[in-house]
């Protein structure tokens, strides 16, 4: 077998150990599973009736913003499961293997991605029930997914780097938090940046969760995919281009100490 | 002479102002069992991680099967199995899963890596619990699939770092006798302890390390003839009489006697076995000397380190959890 053979099969049986670890200790997935939801029911019925936005439904408005917190947030996540690995003897292991060393970090990002698959099937299963129309189409909605799963792939990169370097799990948490959840506030997440005051509108118009939301309410809703999808993927590419041999150099320093 | 599976030459690593390695020199002839001996700190656990692609030294060169780690550390890694001092497992995964995934990732055929499992689970004895997670496991069972986890791709080069430490005496002597058997089967075996006992009972060759360096080599009657073998040990039952036995001791060791006041003790290096108690039991007796307890053991570590270097090992020699 060549190189990038064993490379899979030793990305396969990465994923494989991860989805054996979320099988004993379920709990791994909560954050992929009821905290959206509650995102999803919090929204829409305590802030539905309040905020205005113009031509759709907000439950509908809303759902993009969701998605792609979400993603942030799991993508991001990342980094907590592998500084945990990091803390255990298993990667002394894995070193004195014969096995392609990468795969343990693509093992990683790619089971992060079902990750965010599986909360984005969740997402839109619940916003359905509340009201979501995703009026767009099924291409356009599949593109929709495609874009936010890049998103999340190229941040879970950015989680892979910020593993590798943190010695705290616990510590990287209140990191993510004091991140996020300023930038998803300061995007077009929940209302129109429109609303918001022109400097905090000026920096929310460019920043790329505004981008990626942008895109996905446009391809979910209308079906195009409007001015801020080439912009969106370019952010993502980005971030994949300096992450990813960011993230496996930092890796690979961590672990030859 | 049979050619060395594992070399090492000068070695150096340095942690920060710590010299973990500070000119390690070190070699393993083919299908032999080396024993490194040393105290906490001495530097065991970073040669290992050094010969075993972990870490790369500072300085100095170092071959396994006749390949340089550091050049070219996959084809090494094809070569070796590693236990290290604390078990690379994982915890979430049952016993079986763990060896099924490091045999495949070893590139075993599935069928061939499950084969093997199963027999070393059987072997290891822990059919039992060979559906368990990890977590569950006792550190004997632990350690026992760890080596599990070395061998199951028949490798052959073993490393074991500490293989023993923090084990009961159950536990230890069922370790002991998992390596008397890899022994036999004709492996090459570099083995961690701090224990001189495992290391005479195990090893062909012992070299004994301090301070990242080697401090003395040979085989384990090498060794024991340069520290003089084993001790004359007794306990007086008032301290008066610390200074006639010492005398006694002496006259019948082949070094100076060791007095630990507080607990009314002389000990002394003996070369032979062959009448020296009764002849101590009827020399103290006639100096008048009160003897509570006399009797022969084996040199520990403390003692050998005295012997070779001239003061203790510094560090404390004790059980890891
Ligand atoms: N990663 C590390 N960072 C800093 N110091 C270390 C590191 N690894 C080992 N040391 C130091 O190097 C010395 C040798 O350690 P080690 O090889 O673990 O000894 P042993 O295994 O014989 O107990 C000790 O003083 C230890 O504290
Ligand atoms: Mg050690």
């Amino acid at each position: 077998m060549s190189g990038v053979s064993w490379w899979l099969s030793d990305t396969v049986e990465m994923i494989r150990r991860n989805l054996i670890h979320i099988k004993r200790t379920p709990e791994l997935l909560l954050d992929v599973t009821l905290s959206p939801i509650m995102f999803v029911l919090l929204f829409s019925l305590v802030f539905g009736g309040a905020i205005d936005v113009p031509r759709v439904d907000y439950t509908s408005f809303l759902m993009a913003g969701i998605f792609v917190q979400t993603i942030a947030f799991a993508g991001i996540y990342t980094s907590v499961l592998l500084a945990n690995d990091l803390q255990k003897g298993m990667i002394d292991r894995f070193r004195s293997l014969p096995m392609s060393q990468s795969s343990v970090l693509t093992g990683r990002t790619f089971t992060d991605l079902l990750r965010a698959l599986l909360a984005v099937a969740i997402m839109w299963a619940v916003g359905m029930a509340v009201g979501f129309r995703p009026t767009g189409g099924l291409l356009p909605s599949i593109a929709a997914i495609g874009l936010m799963l890049l998103f999340g792939f190229a941040l879970s990169w950015i989680g892979v780097a910020a593993g590798s370097v943190v010695r705290a799990p616990e510590a990287l948490q209140g990191v993510i938090f004091a991140v996020v959840f300023p930038l998803t506030f300061v995007s077009s997440a929940f209302v129109p940046t429109a609303s918001m005051p022109d400097w905090l509108a000026w920096f929310a118009d460019r920043q790329p969760m505004t981008l990626v939301i942008d895109a996905v309410r446009s391809l979910t809703l209308t079906g195009e995919p409007g001015p801020a999808a080439i912009p969106a993927i370019l952010w993502s590419l980005g971030f994949l281009v300096v992450s990813l041999p960011l993230g496996v150099w930092l890796y690979n320093r961590r672990t030859t100490q | 002479m049979t050619r060395a599976m594992i070399e090492a030459v000068g070695l150096h690593k340095s942690f920060g102002d710590t010299h973990a390695l500070a000119g390690l020199d070190l070699d393993v002839a083919e299908g032999t069992i080396l024993g490194v001996l040393g105290p906490n700190g001495a530097g065991k656990t970073t040669a290992v991680r050094v010969l075993t692609t972990l870490i790369r030294p500072d300085a100095g060169h170092a071959t396994v099967a006749g390949i340089d780690v550091v050049r070219q550390p996959a084809e090494v890694r094809t070569r070796i199995g590693v236990a290290g001092q604390y078990a690379a497992l994982d915890e979430l995964l049952t016993g079986l899963e763990n060896l099924l995934m490091v045999g495949r990732l070893y590139r075993l055929d599935s069928r061939v890596a499950r084969q093997r499992a199963m027999a070393l689970i059987e072997r290891f004895e822990l059919g039992d619990a060979a559906n368990r997670p990890v977590k569950t496991y006792s550190g004997g069972m632990r350690r026992r699939l760890d080596l599990g986890a070395a061998l199951i791709a028949e490798p052959p080069v073993i490393f074991l770092d500490e293989p023993t430490t923090g084990l009961d005496p159950k536990g230890r002597l069922s370790m002991w006798e998992l390596i008397a058997d890899l022994a036999r089967s004709g492996t090459t075996l570099l083995m961690t302890t701090q224990y001189l006992e495992e290391a005479d009972r195990l090893a062909d060759d012992i070299a004994v390390i301090d301070h990242g360096r080697v401090i003395a080599r040979g085989t384990a009657s090498d060794l024991k003839r340069q520290v003089g073998g084993e001790r004359l040990e007794i306990t007086v039952d008032n301290p008066a009489f610390l200074g006639a036995a010492r005398l006694v001791l002496e006259a019948l060791g082949s070094g100076p006697s060791h007095v630990i006041e507080d607990e009314r003790r002389v000990t002394v290096a003996v070369t032979a076995h062959d009448g020296v108690l009764t002849r101590a039991i009827r020399e103290l007796d006639s100096a008048g000397v009160h003897v509570d307890d006399i009797g022969f053991r084996r040199p520990t570590l403390d003692e050998v380190f005295l012997s070779l270097t001239g003061r203790p090992a510094e560090e404390t020699v004790g059980i890891e959890s």
